[in-house]
């Protein structure tokens, strides 16, 4: 073996161990995305989250108009956060619809009392079978649906008040 | 300000990431056919929790992958076949959401690693006899 190439197994577990090192400081994206995009809404018929309140099926979704439609929980706190980016989208004239995770009527009117109502609809999975219909993983999270129901945009996490043009466009962008 | 205050919340989530919602009908209780609950249950082994993403539904506390062990075990009781159930899942999240991910070309190196590993050892183990051959 010749001298230069005896170093090369060292180089070889230097080149692995910065490799693990590398991995375990950026240990990448586990964001979960639903492979729906461009696909249309699963059917589906909800009933109404709470009394007073229209419920929500896969047709209203596909009336003509696009729709945001918010993926919550009165039980969601990152939800909280993004009450009032809601209420800036509905501002802007952005319909939304939404769909309330195992959640009981009294808590979703309290949590709407107390960070405000953007929705037209909201309709009630108890166990989550509607989420896991859109390939949803978490709340909060939202789909930009166009006029005639088909899934155009995904946002997993909460929406921030940063990404309120982002979401504008993507909604104009389903017109 | 307010901004502070709602990074604070999204920090705080993990302690109050549950609802108040007893568990879904099917998510700890086991099928009253024998037959069913042992499919149930092959497929719950096989389909990873979309929260903790180690584990698989079979194993997570989350609430979601009740919600996941409800959904297999209802849909296996109205008749549905479990490639069917792990089939609509994978369209949904792609072949991530199985442990047992189909063999694509993309995972053929990592197959192929070991022989290929056995093979430059040899061939190391055979420069060195032949150094130290007087």
């Amino acid at each position: 073996m010749s001298r230069s190439s005896r170093f090369l197994p060292l180089l070889i577990l230097v080149g692995m161990l910065a490799a693990l090192a590398w991995r375990l400081a950026n240990p990448g994206d586990t964001v979960i995305r639903s492979r729906l995009e461009g696909q249309p809404v699963p059917a589906f018929t909800l009933p109404a989250a709470l009394p007073g309140k229209p419920p929500l099926s896969s047709k209203d979704l596909a009336a003509g108009e696009p729709h945001l439609l918010n993926i919550f929980a009165s039980w969601c706190v990152p939800c909280i956060a993004e009450a009032p980016v809601l209420a800036e989208l509905r501002r802007r004239r952005v319909r939304i619809d939404a769909i309330a995770i195992r959640d009981r009527p009294e808590e979703v009117a309290e949590f709407l009392a107390r960070n405000g109502d953007p929705y037209d609809r909201i309709g009630s999975d108890e166990t989550s079978r509607v989420q896991l219909a859109l390939g949803s993983s978490g709340v909060p999270e939202s789909f930009v649906i166009d006029g005639r129901g088909i899934i155009r945009y995904q946002h997993v996490g909460p929406i921030e008040a940063d990404q309120v043009p982002a979401i504008l466009a993507e909604v104009e962008r389903a017109k | 300000m307010k901004t502070l205050l709602a990074l604070l919340l999204l920090a705080a989530s993990p302690v109050l990431a549950d609802s108040n919602l007893p568990p879904a009908q099917w998510a700890n209780r086991q099928l009253p056919n024998e037959r069913q609950e042992a499919q149930a249950n092959a497929l719950m082994q096989e389909i990873r929790c979309l929260v903790c993403q180690g584990q698989s539904v079979a194993d997570s506390d989350a609430e979601l992958a009740g919600d996941m062990r409800h959904l297999i075990r209802s849909r296996i009781a109205a008749g549905e076949k479990p490639a069917a159930i792990r089939q609509w899942l994978v369209d949904r999240y792609g072949s991530w959401i199985s442990f047992k991910p189909p063999a694509s070309p993309i995972g053929w190196p990592l197959w192929a690693a070991p022989l290929l590993l056995l093979v430059a050892g040899l061939i190391l183990i055979r420069g060195r006899f032949r150094t130290f051959r007087p």
